[in-house]
């Protein structure tokens, strides 16, 4: 075991635990925000920079502090480690830059983004972006792709986080897209034209941070604030059959993969689940399924009231009075 | 004349061939290393040495040998970094091409050094007729039983091949390098692990520069205690200088470390002076990543001490009035040469080379590139020249691998000792862009 | 040339063969920078999908996986070109030196652009970065070799006339 102290609450975790799962054990404003590492997925995370922290201390025996911020989700605690992800001015300015470097390429075209509301880029950027752009070069664009009939990939949105690459290695036998090319010409691709077509392809769409793969079978039906998610299930015989509604009124509008407050999946679905049992008498309905109260997505939410709910989280001090105590 | 510890038999005709080579004393280290000595001995000769590797990082070669993992049953690798790609430097291929026998002798002391039997050197993909000559010369130690099993009735065993790259500067830092070499792209690893605890095929692993690994044999026949007396302070030994830009003499110098800038640049020995009659305006000291110098602040330090060629003393003075030694890649600009249009140049550089796996690198580079490009071409706004600053700062120190650091440092160094050349530039774009048109309103002023 | 039918000589197959020799079992993959070079010099001087797919068939790995690494590195032309590549390094030291003037030179003789290839199918013009040929700038790399010190007007021209004279050299593993 290995005690860790950051922002200045002290915890106990496993050896080899990672800050940010230590972070994440303590939980609230101490968590580093993260975009393309994802607990679920082998090897995933030190890419997109955003969750860097500054380890002041770095074990009981060595004191030293480490001298360069560091990628929480892939460094390792020791014991006596101690941590700054939200009280560092560093951290937080480093952040803020590359939340930057990641929107200034970005089309911040969420109005006709089938992933607004559920953008773990658009709450970073809420969280941490500034309200004007420094960048006035021509944006990067790509044509838009279909990966066979199911998943669109709008390569102008993604950010490289190599979450599905990880994921058509891990789950699928036969990975046929991948990184293509380099720097910011990067992009995710099949080469030649090629269909990402097994069972457990659809993983893609709910691991994708950000809009660049999404679900054609839901593309452009609602806002995700309209409708109402629920947990349900069926026997599946090719996965848990365990997932998400998203309905409005009768109809399932899409299924996903349940996920926690990080946006990880709690076990995959295959694409019979997801994308052929669109009707509610397919599923068993559980309930409810509970989001996250800072979302923007709970802003529509059933479970509480829709009238003066923070759409955007971390309002200055002045407005949050008047909002009710969650 | 000073002392040649690499390249004192590197004219003699047919030094390529094991036949000359071992006529002038070459494979003496490699009898002496495993017929007399024991591995552990090697590695405190090159500590005592002072041998710092010579890609650019000038970390102590055998403190880094020293890291490396012995775990029972899992091999171990040495890997030499012949990636050599950083703008300015060419000593490595020069060195390979002309005396292919001095590195692979090196290859087999520093093998036996580290316990490896297994050894690869990663040269860059654009050298495949360098590969060509290290393969035959490998023929050769194989046929002379310098390579292979029981290697001069030694007992020791060790293969060594040769592997090309495919075009990718980013191949030269090590991790990316491993990654290369074991056939994928080469994006960076994260660390840790360090490539001594899991590096090539997850395994031990050692990775030298050319030059770091052919000044082993000399050590080794003569001892570290008698490296270290050459050079000064922590910069001991010679170093080889790929000399380039408007100089009389451009070139691969072996220098004994301390040699005086000034007598590197205007000696006839070394650079000859400035090329066509001009006057010397900036020196990149290092390869294209490290900062730029006026000529003011290269010559001599800002306290005003002459400056000398070693790590120390071109790094005096930090990034305020000081650069670094690098690869020892010596970069002259005469004063027909427009630091605006370099700078851009060393930008698009690293836009091109960045692999794109973190987002601070793979979005910076591009923006810096193109509003540099813009500057360059009588676009430019005043407030451009404190955004490039800020936004080398946001890609430094804050990337996965060390290529956003050494795109940045330029940008920051160019703007640092000659801001009021950007300022001309966007203040006249007429001028500034009209062919042949340089600023020369700073010639001889410290800014630092 | 078309590539439909990629098949290499056995001389090539030989060659790839030594090189996936040089690692352990199980880490064939790590000779594909070499093979796709192999691949290249056989092909004309580019490799298509289809040698790529022959490629990841040799190595028993997945095609994605070749064409990620033949994307990732930029000596690998994925699109034909003319019978010589003239790859002029464009970098900072050639710079101080007239690398720009040498790629003007050529574009204006070879009436072509950046990226394009001559009308006669010869010369396809494909700047590049750092050589490690500094001290001899202006330089260019043809195939396998270094044409340096390309400084002046009669200098490229001595150069282009070479080159219409040259047929590329069997590679040394084919000889």
């Amino acid at each position: 075991m290995a005690k860790v102290t950051i922002d200045g609450i002290e915890i106990e975790v496993e050896d080899g635990t990672t800050i940010l799962q230590a972070a994440r054990q303590i939980g609230g404003k101490v968590v580093p925000p993260a975009m393309c590492y994802y607990g679920p997925l082998k090897g995933s995370g030190g890419k997109c920079r955003v969750c860097l922290v500054k380890v002041t201390q770095g074990s009981a025996r060595d004191t030293r502090p480490m001298p360069k911020l560091v990628a929480s989700c892939i460094t390792q605690v020791q014991d006596g480690m101690v941590v700054e992800n939200s009280t560092n001015e560093d951290v937080l300015n480093a952040r803020k830059s590359i939340v930057e470097m990641l929107l200034i390429n970005h089309p911040l075209d969420c109005p006709v983004c089938d992933q607004a509301g559920e953008c773990s880029l658009q709450d970073l950027s809420y969280e941490h972006g500034v309200s004007a752009t420094r960048y006035e070069e021509e944006r990067r664009t790509f044509n838009k792709v279909d990966l066979g009939p199911y998943i669109q990939l709008h390569m102008t949105r993604c950010i490289l986080c190599y979450r599905c690459v990880y994921t058509a290695d891990q789950l699928t036998p036969e990975r046929v897209h991948g990184v293509l090319g380099r720097g910011d010409a990067a992009e995710i691709g099949t080469y030649i034209e090629n269909m990402v077509d097994n069972e457990f392809s659809g993983n893609v769409i709910d691991v994708c941070p950000v809009g660049a793969l999404t679900d054609k079978t839901w593309r452009f039906k609602n806002r995700v604030w309209f409708t109402k998610p629920l947990d349900a299930h069926r026997d599946c015989p090719t996965c848990s059959g365990k997932v998400t509604l998203w309905t409005r009124g009768e109809e399932v509008l899409r299924v996903t993969a349940r996920k926690d407050q990080y946006n990880e999946v709690e076990e995959f679905i295959c694409n019979t689940c997801r994308f052929d049992k669109k009707e509610t008498s397919d599923w068993t309905i559980e309930g409810p399924r509970h989001i996250d109260s800072s979302s923007v997505i709970s802003a529509n939410h059933y479970e509480l009231p829709v009238l003066n709910v923070p759409i955007v989280p971390n309002l200055p001090v002045s407005t949050k009075k008047n909002l009710p105590q969650e | 004349m000073g002392l040649k510890i690499l390249t004192e038999h590197i004219n003699i005709p047919g030094i390529e061939t094991l036949e000359v080579y071992r006529k002038h004393g070459g494979y003496k280290s490699v009898e002496k290393a495993l017929k007399t000595m024991s591995p552990d001995e090697v590695v405190e000769e090159v500590k005592t040495s002072g041998l710092r590797g010579r890609g650019g990082a000038g970390f102590p070669a055998g403190m880094k040998w020293s890291f490396l993992a012995k775990p029972e049953g899992v091999p171990r690798y040495l890997v030499c970094n012949a990636d050599e790609s950083e703008p300015g430097t060419f000593k490595d291929r020069w060195y390979m091409e002309k005396n292919p026998h001095g590195l692979i002798e090196g290859m087999i002391t520093s093998s036996y050094a580290l316990g490896a039997n297994t050894s690869y050197i990663y040269i860059r993909g654009e050298l495949m007729f360098v590969l060509r000559i290290l393969e035959k010369a490998i023929a050769e130690a194989y046929a002379a039983g310098l390579l292979g099993k029981n290697i001069l009735g030694s007992g020791y065993d060790l293969d060594l091949h040769v592997a090309p790259g495919g075009g990718a500067y980013i191949c030269g830092e090590e991790t990316a390098l491993l990654e290369s070499l074991e056939g994928k792209r080469g994006n960076p690893r994260n660390k840790p692990p360090f490539p001594a605890v899991k590096g090539l095929f997850q395994s031990p692993t050692v990775v030298n520069n050319v030059e770091t690994i052919s000044s082993v044999p000399w050590i080794v026949n003569n001892g570290g205690a008698e490296y270290a007396k050459v050079g000064i302070g922590r910069s001991t030994g010679t170093k080889l200088i790929s000399a380039s830009g408007n100089i009389n003499n451009p070139g691969v110098y072996e220098i004994e470390l301390g040699v005086p800038v000034e007598e590197f640049i205007y000696s006839d020995e070394y650079c000859g002076g400035i090329w066509k009659g001009r006057q010397l305006k900036a020196v990149v000291p290092g390869g294209s990543s490290v900062p730029i110098l006026p000529a003011n602040l290269i010559l001599k330090t800002a306290e005003g001490e002459n400056r000398l060629m070693t790590y120390e003393s071109l790094s005096d003075g930090g990034f305020v009035s000081g650069s670094m030694m690098g690869s020892g890649a010596f970069i002259v600009f005469d004063d027909q040469q427009c630091i605006v249009r370099n700078t851009w140049n060393y930008s698009r550089f690293y836009h091109h080379e960045s692999c794109g796996q973190c987002s601070p690198c793979r979005e910076g580079t591009g923006w810096m590139e193109k509003v540099l490009h813009r500057i360059e071409h009588g676009h430019g706004h005043q407030q451009d020249i404190d955004l490039l600053v800020s936004v080398a700062k946001q890609i430094e120190g804050n990337t996965i691998c060390p290529l956003g650091d050494a795109a940045a440092w330029p940008v920051a160094a160019a703007i640092r000792h000659f801001r009021d050349e950007f300022e001309w530039h966007i203040k006249h774009p007429k001028e500034a862009t009209a062919p042949g048109a340089v600023y020369r309103g700073q010639l001889d002023t410290v800014t630092a | 040339m078309i590539q439909d039918e990629v098949k290499f000589s056995d001389a090539a197959l030989a060659e790839m063969q030594r090189y996936i020799s040089h690692y352990p079992e199980g880490r064939q993959k790590s000779a594909l920078l070499p093979l796709l070079h192999i691949a290249q010099a056989e092909l004309g001087g580019w490799v298509s999908p289809e040698a790529m797919d022959k490629i990841a068939e040799i190595l028993n790995i997945q095609p994605i996986e070749v064409y990620e690494v033949a994307t990732f590195y930029t000596m690998f032309n994925l699109k034909p070109v003319g019978k010589h590549v003239l790859e002029v390094c464009r970098t900072g030291p050639c710079c101080l030196r007239g690398a720009d003037e040498l790629i003007d030179t050529l574009k204006r003789k070879l009436n072509i652009e950046e990226g394009e290839t001559s009308a006669d199918g010869m010369f396809t013009l494909k700047p590049v970065e750092c050589l490690a040929s500094c001290g001899t700038g202006p330089m260019l790399q043809v195939r396998e070799l270094f044409y340096e010190n390309l400084d002046s007007e009669a200098r490229v021209d001595e150069f282009l006339a070479t080159m219409r004279q040259t047929e590329h050299e069997i590679p040394t593993w084919a000889k």
